[in-house]
Order: structure tokens, then sequence, then C-alpha cells
């Protein structure tokens, strides 16, 4: 039985500490914030009795507008051209993140979404999640990841539009409007 | 008086919390349930842990092209001197001088290639550089605990450190935290992510801490412990600790044809 040595290794909480070794200058600033394409996605991250996390860590990682998927150096050193699909963010005092980054493109079939994974003490392992976008709806109705979402808890996947190139992707921990979290390891 | 303080539920109620769920998972895997190789999500003796995990189950589903690849990172991210913490300064660190290395592979056994390793740590007095950090010993003016590594060919990491202290911390009255490296890690797919915790082997805070503890299945969590490796110390210089890391996938069968066999 090989496969016994191969067990994973466990998750343990990124903890209280970790804002002066994981976030970092830029870290998100996926673009620069003047060009035209750019959009914010941004939101506030919140537990379940609704008070904001102000000790979470946010990371994004996506496809370009164009919907490659890029493999390009550079995210803990912006050079302000190259894009690389990747940022972090932790969330403020009042529990707020923030990202500048391009919508992404759609890949394969899905419709266009950022994915996000989210760490933050209190949580024994991160979470992944998606924030699609609120034009979308067309693509979202035949996305089969959406498809594998209990219907009633689908918008809470669905960023909404709070200004001209701005989206609100609140992420709740738990509570009634908990954010729908995925395992991959089927 | 009608005020009356905060009370900390102690550590022999922790304790006590932390057997009783620790029995109960033993039951269930004897009972034929799976072995619990992770930290449960909800885990009431970490406090925190309360409000801040999900209660619904999380949705399965298949990993897609996005969750199938990870970022790039490499020397234009980390430079190979960041993988030495004891070379941020003017001096050097106080403290117990280690090494820390080993190898990151995936869930079939192949090494990871080329994926950052991110650790962060406190000092050897227990204290970390963060400023929310409240314990009262002091900060290394010649130790900040901040290291990043990309793996080589074979997997393989090396970090040079010194060994951090143990600290208290708040979840319950006289609560201390085991001696620990935080290790961030990224495979091949974004689904491999990984943030844990690595500890030293014969902690006498292992059986108190909630943290560790979360892990119910004592051969699972034991993955989390360094081994002291002498060939792996360096004479005159520093104490070796050696650690692999599994990451998860990509996405295998593996686990479902074992249990098959069953
Ligand atoms: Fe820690």
């Amino acid at each position: 039985m090989t496969e016994r040595e191969y067990l994973q290794t466990p998750s343990q909480t990124v903890g209280p500490f970790f804002g002066y070794a994981l976030p970092y200058e830029g870290g998100g600033e996926l673009i620069a914030a003047h060009r035209p394409d750019a959009i914010r996605l941004h939101g506030t991250v919140f537990d379940g009795n609704g008070q904001t996390v102000p000790d979470a860590l946010i990371e994004l990682w996506q496809a370009d507008a164009d919907g490659s998927i890029v493999q390009r150096q550079g995210s803990f050193r912006r050079d302000g051209y190259t894009f690389t699909g990747f940022g972090r963010a932790a969330t403020t005092l009042a529990g707020d993140y923030s990202f500048t980054t391009v919508k992404p493109g759609a890949v394969g079939s899905s419709a266009p979404y950022c994915f996000v994974t989210v760490f933050a003490r209190g949580l024994l392992h991160h979470l992944f999640t998606r924030a699609y976008f609120p034009e979308d709806s067309e693509a979202q109705a035949t996305d089969a990841v959406l498809a594998a979402v209990p219907a009633e808890r689908r918008s809470t996947l669905i960023a909404a539009l709070d200004g001209p190139g701005s989206y609100r992707f609140d992420i709740h921990l738990q509570g009634e409007n908990e954010t729908v979290f995925f395992d991959f390891d089927a | 008086m009608t005020t009356q303080p905060i009370t900390q539920p102690t550590q022999p109620e922790i304790t006590k919390e932390i057997r009783d769920i620790e029995a109960d998972a033993a039951r269930a895997a004897a009972a034929g349930g799976r072995p619990e190789r992770h930290a449960r999500r909800d885990y009431a003796p970490y406090r925190s842990s309360v409000l801040r995990h999900p209660t619904h189950e999380l949705v399965r589903v298949d990993p897609e092209e996005v969750e199938r690849f990870s970022p790039a990172f490499g020397h234009t991210d980390v430079d190979v001197l960041e993988s030495d913490l004891t070379i941020q300064h003017s001096g050097e660190p106080l403290g117990e001088r280690i090494t820390v290395s080993g190898r990151v592979l995936d869930g079939e056994g192949r090494p990871v290639r080329h994926q950052l390793i991110e650790i962060w740590q406190a000092n050897s007095g227990g204290r970390y550089v963060h400023k929310r950090d409240q314990h009262p010993a002091p900060l290394d003016p010649n130790f900040t605990g901040v290291g990043r590594a990309v793996t080589g060919d074979d997997g393989s990491y090396r970090f040079q450190t010194i060994k951090p202290g143990p600290y208290p911390w708040r979840n319950h009255l006289n609560a201390w935290r085991p001696a620990h490296i935080h290790f961030s890690l990224f495979g091949s797919a974004f689904t491999q992510r990984l943030v844990t915790q690595m500890y030293f082997p014969g902690d006498p805070l292992f059986a108190l801490d909630p943290i560790y503890q979360s892990i119910t299945d004592p051969a699972a969590r034991e993955r989390l412990i360094g081994q002291y490796d002498h060939d792996e110390s360096v004479p005159e210089y520093s104490l070796g600790y050696v650690w692999d890391i599994v990451l998860t996938g990509p996405k295998s069968t593996r686990m479902e044809s074992e249990e098959d066999h069953d």
C-alpha cells in the first residue's frame, strides 16, 4: 500500500499574525488602476454574527480578459505591465478587501469568474469560492459549477455592480447569506 | 458589584472538550468511518472557529481549467537569499539556529517543482513582529521571521532560521501555542493550495493546543511535526529538522479505489 506514504499534510489556520508576512505592496493591483479596462472587485468579510472580519486574507486567481490563463512571474514585484492573474489582499480593520483587475474572459464553457480563496484566524482550512459577474446571467444559466449549487444559494456567488466598473462581492463565512464554498477534491 | 470579569474557560475545560471530540472521532473511525485526515472546520475548543466556519456542506465540484493552474512564481518574485531568515539584518538573531528542509510532493508522490513556499514565525522569545501581537516578550532587532523559497526540480526546499518560541494566546486561560512555523504553499493547481504549521518533536504543549488537536486523528496530526535529523545538522553551527509536505491531488482517484478494497 504505497499510497499510505503520500497522505496529505493537514491544513492549519493562517492565524492572526500573517499581516507582516503574506500581504505585499501592490498585492491587490493585478493591473494599474488607470487602465481604461480596470475594474474593482471588492467587498466585506462577515462572520456568523454579522460582525466584520478584520483579519482575513483574500487571494484572487483569474484568467486574463481574453479568457487565457497566464503563467507569468511577477506577482510579488509588479512592473505595471505584466498581468499575472494573481492577487492577494488582507482585509482592513473594517473587514474590507479590494482588488483592481480586469474582467476575466470566459474559459471553456463556464461563465466568467474570479477564483477567490479566503484565509482567516478561526478558519482551520481555507475556503474556495467564485465571484461571478451580474451581467453574465445568460452564460451562468449553463455554467456547470453553478448548476451544482442549490438554486436558492447561487446569488451568493454573483457580485453586484455598485458603481462604474466596480463590483461588490461580500463574503459571509456563516449566517443567512452564507457564501457557497467549494470542495474540489471529490 | 454587578459587573463580573469575563471568565475564560480553563485549560482543563478545553482539554476535556478536546478529549471528548477525539474519543467520538475514534469511535466513528473504529465503526468503519473515514479517518479524519484534516482539521475539523467546526472545532469548538478553538473558539475563533465557532462563528467563522461554514455551516453548509461544501459544494463538491470538479475543478475547471482556472483551478487546475496556479500562478507562476519564480526568481522574478523570490530572491534565493530570502530562504535565510538569519541574514536580514545587520546582526545575527538570538536563538537556536536551525535549518528546516524537505520535499514538497503531490498526492501521487511526485515532486512539486518550482512552486512557492512562504514561511513566517515568532522569534526565539515567542514574539511576532506583527503590530497586534501583545505578548510582552522582546522583539529581536535582528529577526523579522519571514522567508520565501521556490522548490527545486526534485520538490526540495531549505530554510535557515532560528527555532521559534512558544507563545501565549487568549483562546482560554493560560493558553500557549506549541512552537511552530507557519507555511504557505502553492502546487501546480490552485486546488493544491495549503496553509499550515510545522511543529517540533516532543512539544509538551501538543496535548493542550486546540489548533493542533483540531486534527482528531493522531496519525494525521503527527504529519505536521518536523523530525530532527542529525545528518542535516551542521557542526558548530545549526540543528537540522526535516519536514516533507504532501499536497492534495492533482485530483486523484486513488482514495476511491482504496476504499473499494475495504
Ligand atoms: Fe503562530
